[in-house]
């Protein structure tokens, strides 16, 4: 190991395919954008498709956002992370079910008001839970990961109980708030407006969370922690108290996942957190565990592949999200975006 | 030596199952530089972890300005002055310059004079400030490093290898800066492979060996004795590359 | 010593142990005569299923040190196997033997896949990895309705002679069956396989894998190929699976999701295998015996507990037969946290 003594920075020797390799995982998305256009062959259908695949893309961001940073901080791994969408979805409903009046009301002002109160009630609650959680179930097991894989779920099967306790056995059928509903036609497609909604906050949320951690020390602190928390000890830090913010802050957001995904689908159960674990999983492996961007773009790959292949070829949708991540791993067996460790 | 910034007394240290310090018992005077001597994998690294609380010590006391850390948080003791530079220098790659800066600088925003300062002794910073500090050479992230510990007022440095792998020249850089952190008054724990180096920064000398310190006096005393070096050493020391 | 032989030299060291196993060992082997009843012979082949199915899981969880989430998907295999083998080939033995063996073939190849792709990166990705995989499979079973008969999955014919029809006499007062036989076959067969997952972990191969449990920087430097131990245990751990998914599937006749691939499934052999003791192959026999009486008969306890207490309603909500999963989970995270050694480690430590 010997260092010429200029003091060039290597990244301008990088050569074109190494610089290109670097930049292939963004490339991704608008790359899987043109293929669905001339596979599908019709815009309006392209466009419908591509909204409701970058929608959902979105929601499954926000539920793995937090769950791939705390990986990436602690080393720890929440198989009981969907407890939170679960939850966040049940909260947040009953408020939308509560306050049916203002939700029922033809006035866009009422409606976004009841869904922002859904939506912070839910992030409170599971932002409390989270913390609780992460006290009672995480903390005695750092470290080892066998146990914390058996004790999430444990806590996971725990917090799905106790919603069939507190909200009854069954699923909850509601309708979305009244201006929510319908489509807007844009070029002769139909675009569901709360599809369109939904790619608005994930776009306004991933772009808040690039500015934490670009602009602020706390974000300095979290993507510095990520790569080498010992060193950020070393220099002041408390990481265990950061790690216990993000914690907090990842499960908060999954339950704003689960709100958002519940006036989706239009109906929750207590099993659907842990249905959407499962894409939830392929987004964070995919991604490179512990990169929030790699989620990012993992997410919305996983979203608009779905509802292309679901048009094209329905039978094969759902093994596409397998299939994408086979061939993922066979490109990069840590991920698109793997975190660097310095351990 | 009265009052030393730092006071090791009979600290034992086990990683895992293995036991790796034996009662290390050390002073580090103040505004002096202190050189931890010794062949590989006797511990001089694992006594930098201990102190700098990465590891934690299973027996003795660590005293350091006056007051027993032994049982305080890493952050906390790094809060209290002490700074420490790792073997692999610990730079996060994925943050620019500026932004490893701006970390080190943990209680407020990094001092103008105190970047200038750093400015002039490692030029190369300036020119990269804002490039990914992954893309550095070996040479600039060491640089960095060091720059790392002197963005902020530390009393007492714990510095692992700074010159490891590096080409002449920028040893010299090296050695430069570090005289510069003494003349700032800082008390420094040198850890160093290189004895050229070793001999032209030390003021004391400490040398390890299977987990406890052998010896320690001064360091041209050390520097003068061939003898008692090749004793204490033996042939993985060298003479200066 | 013959037994010694058997058991390959792990013994259960502990008396209360030792007799415990002893009393399970025999109930289930005369169990037709012991409990007669058609509810109590279900329950001894469950238990004889399940304990091999969980063993082969400890093999993985408890010596490998490796989480899957996917065994019920193996398990699943060998049963579907035996299922369509039995629907396609005619009734009779050669289908059983052919689909077990497909069944055991098909999951030692899903098995390698996965292991190829998760655990030469890192561990914890074999957890995830499965969990999609196995999730994804089950999906696909309950849509492909034309081959897997779906959610309702489907019913099939085995060979006459170890059906109920078949009336062999009477012995010890009681009416000897080909379901009888057929509790005899599922017995056997699951306590051969068992010896030889004892005798494999008992081996020096199970030695080395749980040197790389306990150390896998360290099994590594010494010289072992960790990766390639772990895959071969994931796909012995995965083809035993997929046998006992066969002999569950020949004792019920039927195949479906609910009985070999649901999550429930999944967590209740987690369970298992963690309340009777981790990296202990004897657990599995305790865990999954207590387990499935648990699920028989405590479910009606829950229930008559439930009525008891009506008038308070949160508390009745709480014990609704329903929510045994609560309470397991509860359990599960305890023995997690206090007895990591589970039920075995515990009568071993107090002997």
């Amino acid at each position: 190991m010997t260092d010429a003594p200029d003091h060039r920075p290597t990244m301008a020797a990088l050569p074109f395919a190494d610089r290109l390799a670097r930049a292939m995982p963004v490339l991704l998305v608008p790359i899987l954008l043109v293929v669905g256009f001339l596979a599908i062959g019709n815009p309006s259908s392209w466009l419908t498709l591509t909204v409701s695949g970058l929608a959902m893309g979105m929601m499954i961001f926000i539920m793995a956002s937090g769950l791939t940073l705390v990986f990436g901080l602690m080393d720890v791994i929440n198989f009981g992370h969907g407890a939170f969408i679960s939850v966040g979805a049940f909260v947040g409903i009953s408020v939308v079910l509560g306050l049916a009046e203002w939700a029922q009301a033809p006035s866009l002002l009422l409606n976004l008001g009841v869904v922002l109160l859904a939506v912070l009630a839910a992030m409170a609650v599971t932002g409390l839970l989270g913390w609780a959680f992460e006290r009672v179930i995480v903390k005695p097991v750092y470290g080892a990961h066998l146990k914390q894989i058996l004790v999430t779920v444990g806590g996971l099967i725990v917090i799905e109980q106790l919603i069939h306790v507190i909200w009854g056995p069954d699923e909850i059928f509601f309708a979305r708030p009244e201006m929510l509903k319908g489509a807007v036609t844009f070029w002769g497609a139909a675009l569901e407006k709360y599809r369109l909604v939904a790619v608005v906050i994930g776009l306004v949320l991933f772009v808040a969370m690039r500015l934490v951690f670009r602009r602020t020390r706390i974000g300095l602190i979290v993507r510095a922690g990520v790569e080498n928390g010992e060193m950020v000890e070393a220099l002041g830090y408390r990481l265990r108290l950061v790690f216990v913010g993000v914690f907090i802050a990842g499960s908060a957001l999954a339950g704003l996942g689960g709100v958002m995904w519940g006036l989706y689908e239009e109906v929750i159960t207590a099993g659907m957190g842990e249905e959407m674990m499962i894409l939830v999983f392929i987004v964070v492996i995919i991604g490179g565990l512990g990169s929030v961007e790699g989620a990012f773009i993992g997410a919305l790959m996983v979203g608009l592949l779905q509802n292309y292949i679901a048009f094209l070829e329905p039978k094969l949708a759902l093994i596409s999200n397998i299939g994408l991540m086979t061939a993922i791993l066979m490109w990069r067996p840590q991920g698109m975006m793997p975190v660097v460790k310095a351990k | 030596m009265s009052d030393p910034i730092l006071r090791l007394q009979g600290v034992h240290t086990d990683i895992a199952q293995y036991h790796i310090l034996h009662g290390v018992d050390l002073e580090v005077p103040r505004a002096a530089v202190t050189m931890l001597l010794g062949r590989n994998g006797v511990g001089k690294t694992t006594t930098l972890r201990t102190i700098i609380g990465h590891w934690p010590a299973r027996a003795g006391t660590i005293i350091y300005d006056g007051a027993d850390i032994t049982g305080v948080k890493t952050p906390d003791r790094a809060r209290a002055g002490i700074g420490y530079v790792p073997e692999d220098m610990g730079i996060f790659s994925d943050l620019t310059v500026e932004e490893n800066m701006t970390l080190a600088a943990v209680s407020g925003p990094l001092e103008p004079t105190r970047r200038d300062r750093i400015f002039a002794a490692f030029p190369p910073l300036r020119t990269f400030w804002t490039s990914p500090a992954g893309t550095l050479s070996g040479g600039q992230k060491q640089m960095l490093t060091i720059a790392r510990a002197m963005a902020e007022e530390r009393k007492l440095y714990l510095i692992d290898e700074p010159t490891k792998g590096l080409a002449p020249a920028i040893v010299s850089t090296m050695a430069a800066a570090l005289r510069e952190l003494k003349t700032m008054g800082a008390s420094i724990l040198l850890v160093e492979q290189n004895f050229a180096v070793a001999k032209a920064l030390g003021d004391h000398a400490a040398v390890m060996d299977d987990g406890r310190i052998v010896w320690t006096g001064e360091m041209a005393e050390l520097a003068a004795d061939a003898a008692l070096q090749d004793r204490l050493m033996g042939l993985s020391m060298e003479g200066g590359r | 010593m013959m037994l010694h032989a058997l058991i390959s030299g792990d013994r259960p060291r502990s008396r209360i142990l030792t007799a415990l196993l002893l009393a399970i060992f025999l109930g289930l082997l005369f169990a037709p005569f012991l409990f007669p009843g058609v509810r109590a012979l279900e329950t001894a082949a469950r238990i004889s299923v399940f304990i091999l199915l969980a063993a082969s899981y400890d093999l993985l969880l408890g010596y490998t040190g490796v989480v899957s989430f996917a065994h019920t998907m193996f398990f699943g295999m060998g049963a579907y196997g035996v299922g369509l083998a039995s629907q396609h080939m005619g009734r009779g033995y050669g289908s059983l033997i052919v689909g077990s063996l497909a069944g055991a073939a098909l999951a030692a190849a899903f098995a390698f896949l996965i292991a190829l792709f998760s655990l030469r990166v890192r561990a914890i990705f074999f957890a995830m990895i499965t969990l999609a995989v196995a999730s994804a499979v089950a999906v696909l079973v309950s849509q492909l309705s034309s081959i897997t008969g779906g959610e309702d999955g489907f019913t099939f014919q085995i060979p006459r002679a170890l059906g109920p029809a078949n009336r062999m006499g009477e012995f010890m007062g009681v009416q000897i069956t080909g379901k009888i036989l057929n509790y005899y076959v599922v017995f056997f067969c699951s306590l051969i396989l068992f010896l030889v997952l004892l005798r494999i972990v008992n081996s020096p191969f199970g030695r080395v894998l749980q040197a790389i449990r306990e150390n896998d920087f360290r099994a590594e430097a010494i010289g072992y190929r960790v990766v390639r131990y772990r895959t071969i245990a994931t796909c012995i751990s995965a083809a035993v699976a997929a046998l006992a998914g066969s002999l569950f599937a020949l004792w019920l006749r039927y195949v479906g999701p609910d009985t070999t691939l649901s999550f429930e499934l999944m967590l209740d052999l987690l369970l298992i295998v963690v309340i009777g003791g981790m990296g202990t192959i004897w657990g599995a026999v305790i865990g999954a015996t207590l387990m499935v009486l648990a699920q028989t008969y405590l479910q009606d306890l829950m229930g008559s507990a439930a009525e008891a207490t009506a008038a308070i309603p949160l508390l009745s909500r709480l014990l609704d037969p329903d929510r045994w999963l609560l309470w397991l989970g509860v359990l599960f995270i305890l023995s997690v946290y206090f007895f990591p050694a589970g039920i075995v480690g515990r009568l071993r430590a107090g002997r």
